[in-house]
C-alpha cells in the first residue's frame, strides 16, 4: 500500500476548513449522540474519524451534509461551518449545500441506471443537459475515480452490472461529478475485498490533490495508511485528535492507545 | 457411535402431516382450476366445431321428435341419464338432446328425446345414420337451417336444380349477397348517417335562430332560407343513396333457396336472410379445423343478432377492452399519486395510519356500492352539470348524464383504486434506502430523487398493482349495470365519426354478456354454448391483458435488476 506523505506537526497552524464548533451537540429524539464537539479539518487533507461502533462517528459525518435532516425527532446545538458558512444558515438551501460535499456510502448504491447516466445524476438534477458538458464530466470523474480504462467501451451499460469495487468507485466517479469542495466517506471499503480496497485507498491518496476529505472507517490501518489527521471519537465524545503519526506512534489519550493498539474496540 | 446414531434416527420429521396438508391444499386448488378450465374450454370450443348431422327414426306412434313426427335430422348436443320419475323396471334409461334447428318450422332448435324412443339397430344401441347431403345454413333470423337443398331461384328467373351446379350456385350466392350486404350496410350506414347528423346539426341550428329570432321573423331571415336549402340538398342525396340502398336489398331478397328439410316439408329461404352455408357431413378433418377457425374469428368479430343468441360478440370484447384500458389510465396517475403522498410525504401518524386502514378497508366494499356510488356522483352529478354547462342544446336527451364508458371506466378505477395504493406503498418502501440517500447527497430534492430514482426502481411492483387492478376490473359486472353497459350498444365507443372517442356511448361488456346469456336470454337452449364461448373470451381477454402487463414488468425488472442492495 502507498504510505501518504504525512505532516508530522501537531500544532494547529493550519487554516481551518470544515469547522464543528460551539460544542456541537446532536440528538436523535431524546437520546444524546454527540456531546460537545470541536474540531477543525483542514482544507486538501484526510481527516479520518475512528473509534468503536456507537461512537457517533458516522453521525458526525452525516451532519456535515445534513443526511440527518431525514431522520424525524433529530436536535442539535453548535454549528458546523464550511469554508465559513454555516451550514445551518437558514438563507441556505440544503440542497446546494449537499451540492458542495460529495458523499459515498459503506455499502455502493449505484442507480439502476446506465454507467454514463449515474455521473451526470447531479447535472441532470442541476438542469445541465448538455451533450459536449456530460462527456467531458463523465471523463473527467471516470478518470478522477481511476474507473475511465476499464468502463470506457461500455459508459451506456447498466452500472449494475460492474464488479463491488468498481461499483464503490463508480459512487466515487459520481461523488466528484459535480465539482463538490468536500468528499464525505463513510467505510468506504467495508464491503470490499482487499484488492478493490486498495484501489480506493490509492484513489482517496489521488483524490485529496483537490478536495477535502473526510473518511470514517473501522479499520486503524486504513485509517493510518490514508489519513494525514484522525479523531478518535468514544461514546459520542471526542477523545484526541492529532496528525495521524502521532495518534497512532504517540497517543496522549489512555483510551487512545487501548483503541488504536487494538485493546478494545 | 451406535449410541449416537440411535439418537439421530429416532428423531422423527413431526411437521411431515402438515406438508401433506399444505400439498393437498395446492392440489384442490390446481384441480379446482383445471376444472374449471376443462369446463370452460370443452364447452366454450365445441360450439364451433362442425358436429355430424344424423337421422333419426323414432318408434312407431312416439311424438317426441318436431312436429310431433317420427323423422328428423339433428346434432348429438348432450346426452345423459335420466331418472324416471315413475318407477320402470329399468329405472334407468338415457335421453339424448339434439339439434335440429329449424326454428321457424318447429318452434323450437332442441329437442328432447328419450333414449328408448328412437329406433334401434341389431345389437340394441339408438341408430343413428348420418344424414348424407345435408345443408347447414346460419341465417341471420331463426337461427341456423338443416335440410336438403333442392333449388335456387335467382332474381333473373334462372332456376337450378342439378346438385353439383347447385352447390356452386349456392356458394357463390351467399357471396354475392354477402357483398351486396356490405355494400348497402356501408351506404346506410355511413353515407346516410353523415347525412343525418349534418341534418341534425341544421335542425339545431334551426331551432336556435328561431329561439333568437321568433318565429316570424325567422321564416324570412336569410340564415334560415340558406339553412332550409341545405336540408333540401340533403335530403336529395338522402333520397338517392334510400334508393340505391333498396335495390341492393330487394336484389338480397329475391334470391331464394328451396330446402327440403328431414320432416318432409319444403321451405323457400331467402338470401338475404343467409350468412354462411356448409355440409357438415361431407367435411374432411382440415376442412372442419378450418371452419372451426373460420368460426372462431367470426364469432369473434361479429356483431351479436337473435337477442345475443347468435352472431358474434366484438362489441363486447372491444367495449371491455376500451372500458379497461380507460379505467388503467385513470386509475394508475391516481393511486400512484396517492400512495407517494402517503410513504413519501405524509408525517407518518395516527392520521396516516387511520388513511392506510381506511384504503385497505375500501377494497373490500360490494362492487354495487361503487356502482350505485357511480351513479349517484358520476352520472347524475358531474355528468348532469356537464350536460347543462356544454350540451344544454340537446337537453332533455341526455349526453353525459346518463350511463356511458367514460363513467364506468371511473366508476371502476374508484373500486381498485385501493389495489394500485397498496402495491405502490409496498413497491416504494421496497426501494433501498442507500438507492435515496444517494441520490439526495447528489444534491436532488426529495421530488427530483421520487421522480428519477425511487418511482423507476419501483415501477415493477406498482405495475403488479395495476395487473391486480385490471383483473378485478375487466370481470366485474354489477356496478357497470348502473353506470352504462347495455345489452346491445348501437355503437362502439370509438370509431371513425368524429370526435373518434365517444366516451358518453353506452357499452358492452364481456361480463354483462355472460349474466344476460345465462340469465335474460329467450332461447336459454341456445344461449348455453355462447355462455361458455364468451366467459372463455373473457378469461382469454384478461390473461392477454395481464401478460402483456407482465411483460413490462420483466422487461422493467431486467433493467433494475442487481445484487447492489
Amino acid at each position: 500500500m502507498i504510505q501518504a506523505p504525512k505532516t508530522t506537526d501537531s500544532r494547529e497552524d493550519f487554516e481551518p476548513f470544515i469547522q464543528i464548533k460551539d460544542n456541537y451537540n446532536f440528538w436523535y429524539g431524546s437520546t444524546q449522540v454527540l456531546f460537545d464537539l470541536n474540531l477543525d479539518i483542514p482544507e486538501k487533507q484526510v481527516t479520518a474519524f475512528i473509534g468503536p461502533s456507537g461512537c457517533g462517528k458516522s453521525t458526525l459525518l452525516r451532519s456535515i451534509n445534513r443526511m440527518n435532516d431525514l431522520i424525524e425527532g433529530i436536535q442539535h446545538t453548535g454549528d458546523i461551518t464550511i469554508g465559513d458558512q454555516s451550514i445551518y444558515d437558514p438563507s441556505l438551501e440544503v440542497i446546494s449545500l449537499r451540492k458542495r460535499i460529495g458523499m459515498v456510502f459503506q455499502k455502493y448504491n449505484p442507480f439502476p441506471k446506465s454507467i454514463y447516466e449515474n455521473i451526470v445524476f447531479s447535472l441532470r438534477i442541476a438542469g445541465r443537459n448538455k451533450k459536449s458538458e456530460l462527456d467531458e464530466v463523465v471523463e473527467r470523474s471516470l478518470r478522477g475515480a481511476a474507473l475511465w480504462d476499464e468502463v470506457k467501451d461500455r459508459l451506456h451499460e447498466s452500472a449494475l452490472s460492474m464488479s463491488g469495487g468498481q461499483m464503490q468507485r463508480l459512487c466515487i466517479a459520481r461523488a466528484i461529478a459535480n465539482n463538490p469542495e468536500v468528499i464525505l466517506m463513510d467505510e468506504p471499503c467495508s464491503a470490499l475485498d482487499p484488492i478493490a480496497t486498495g484501489k480506493v485507498e490509492e484513489l482517496i491518496h489521488e483524490l485529496k490533490k483537490d478536495y477535502t476529505i473526510v473518511i470514517v472507517t473501522h479499520n486503524m490501518q486504513q485509517a493510518a495508511r490514508v489519513s494525514d489527521r484522525t479523531a478518535f471519537f468514544y461514546l459520542g465524545k471526542l477523545i484526541e485528535y492529532d496528525v495521524t503519526d502521532n495518534i497512532f506512534m504517540k497517543p496522549k489519550n489512555d483510551q487512545t492507545e487501548a483503541y488504536v493498539s487494538g485493546r478494545f474496540g | 457411535m451406535p449410541k449416537s446414531q440411535h439418537s439421530f434416527t429416532s428423531i422423527r420429521p413431526k411437521g411431515e402431516a402438515l406438508v401433506w396438508f399444505t400439498g393437498m391444499g395446492l392440489s384442490v386448488g390446481i384441480l379446482l382450476i383445471i376444472g374449471l378450465l376443462g369446463i370452460i374450454l370443452k364447452n366454450g370450443l365445441s360450439m364451433f366445431w362442425p358436429d355430424t348431422i344424423y337421422e333419426v327414426q323414432l318408434v312407431e306412434g312416439s311424438t317426441a321428435g318436431p312436429r310431433n313426427g317420427q323423422n328428423f335430422a339433428g346434432a348429438i348436443a348432450l346426452e345423459r341419464h335420466k331418472r324416471l320419475q315413475e318407477a320402470t323396471n329399468a329405472g334407468l334409461t338415457s335421453e339424448f338432446q339434439f339439434f335440429a334447428g329449424n326454428k321457424d318450422a318447429y318452434g323450437q332448435m332442441y329437442h328432447y328425446v328419450d333414449a328408448d324412443q328412437i329406433v334401434t339397430d341389431a345389437t340394441g344401441e339408438p341408430l343413428f345414420t348420418p344424414a348424407s347431403g345435408i345443408l347447414q345454413l346460419e341465417r341471420i333470423e331463426f337461427g341456423d337451417a338443416l335440410g336438403f337443398p333442392l333449388e335456387i331461384q335467382l332474381a333473373d328467373g334462372t332456376t337450378i336444380t342439378e346438385p353439383e351446379a347447385l352447390k356452386a350456385a349456392l356458394f357463390k350466392t351467399i357471396e354475392e349477397s354477402n357483398e351486396r350486404l356490405e355494400t348497402y350496410t356501408k351506404i346506410e350506414k355511413k353515407q346516410i348517417g353523415r347525412i343525418n347528423s349534418k341534418m341534425e346539426s341544421i335542425r339545431l341550428e334551426q331551432r336556435a335562430l328561431r329561439e333568437e329570432l321568433g318565429e316570424a321573423a325567422a321564416e324570412t331571415s336569410p340564415q334560415i332560407q340558406e339553412l332550409n336549402e341545405q336540408q333540401a340538398a340533403l335530403q336529395a342525396q338522402y333520397t338517392e343513396l334510400a334508393a340505391e340502398a333498396r335495390e341492393l336489398r330487394e336484389r338480397r331478397h329475391q334470391d331464394s333457396l328451396l330446402l327440403r328439410l328431414a320432416t318432409g316439408e319444403e321451405r323457400r329461404i331467402s338470401f338475404e336472410n343467409i350468412t354462411q352455408a356448409h355440409f357438415p357431413n361431407e367435411m374432411s378433418l382440415p376442412g372442419k379445423v378450418g371452419f372451426f377457425l373460420k368460426q372462431i374469428w367470426r364469432f369473434m368479430s361479429e356483431a351479436p343478432r337473435e337477442a345475443n343468441t347468435e352472431g358474434g360478440i366484438f362489441p363486447a370484447i372491444f367495449g371491455t377492452f376500451v372500458m379497461t384500458l380507460l379505467m388503467s389510465l385513470a386509475v394508475m396517475p391516481f393511486g400512484v399519486v396517492a400512495a407517494i403522498y402517503l410513504r413519501e410525504y405524509a408525517t407518518q401518524g395516527v392520521i396516516v395510519r387511520a388513511v392506510r386502514i381506511s384504503v385497505n378497508n375500501l377494497a373490500g366494499v360490494p362492487s354495487i356500492v361503487y356502482g350505485v356510488f357511480g351513479l349517484g356522483f358520476f352520472v347524475y352529478v358531474l355528468g348532469g352539470s356537464i350536460d347543462e354547462l356544454f350540451f344544454s342544446h340537446k337537453l332533455p336527451t341526455a349526453t353525459f348524464g346518463t350511463g356511458g364508458v367514460l363513467w364506468a371506466s371511473l366508476t371502476l378505477a374508484l373500486m381498485t383504486v385501493p389495489v394500485v395504493i397498496v402495491a405502490t406503498e409496498e413497491a416504494l418502501s421496497a426501494v433501498p434506502r442507500g438507492m435515496r440517500e444517494a441520490a439526495l447527497a447528489c444534491g436532488a430534492s426529495k421530488w427530483q430523487a421520487i421522480q428519477r430514482i425511487v418511482l423507476p426502481a419501483s415501477a415493477p411492483g406498482i405495475l403488479t398493482g395495476l395487473i391486480l387492478a385490471m383483473a378485478r376490473g375487466a370481470g366485474e359486472v354489477a356496478p357497470l349495470m348502473l353506470v352504462g353497459v347495455v345489452k346491445l350498444a348501437p355503437s362502439l365507443p370509438l370509431d371513425g365519426e368524429f370526435p373518434f372517442v365517444h366516451l358518453d356511448r353506452k357499452f358492452m361488456h364481456l361480463g354483462f354478456h355472460i349474466y344476460d346469456l345465462a340469465f335474460q336470454s329467450p332461447d336459454s337452449d341456445a344461449a348455453k354454448p355462447m355462455v361458455f364461448a364468451t366467459t372463455l373470451l373473457l378469461i382469454v381477454l384478461v390473461i392477454v391483458l395481464n401478460l402483456s402487463a407482465i411483460t413490462i414488468r420483466n422487461h422493467l425488472r431486467k433493467k433494475y435488476k442487481g445484487d447492489t442492495f
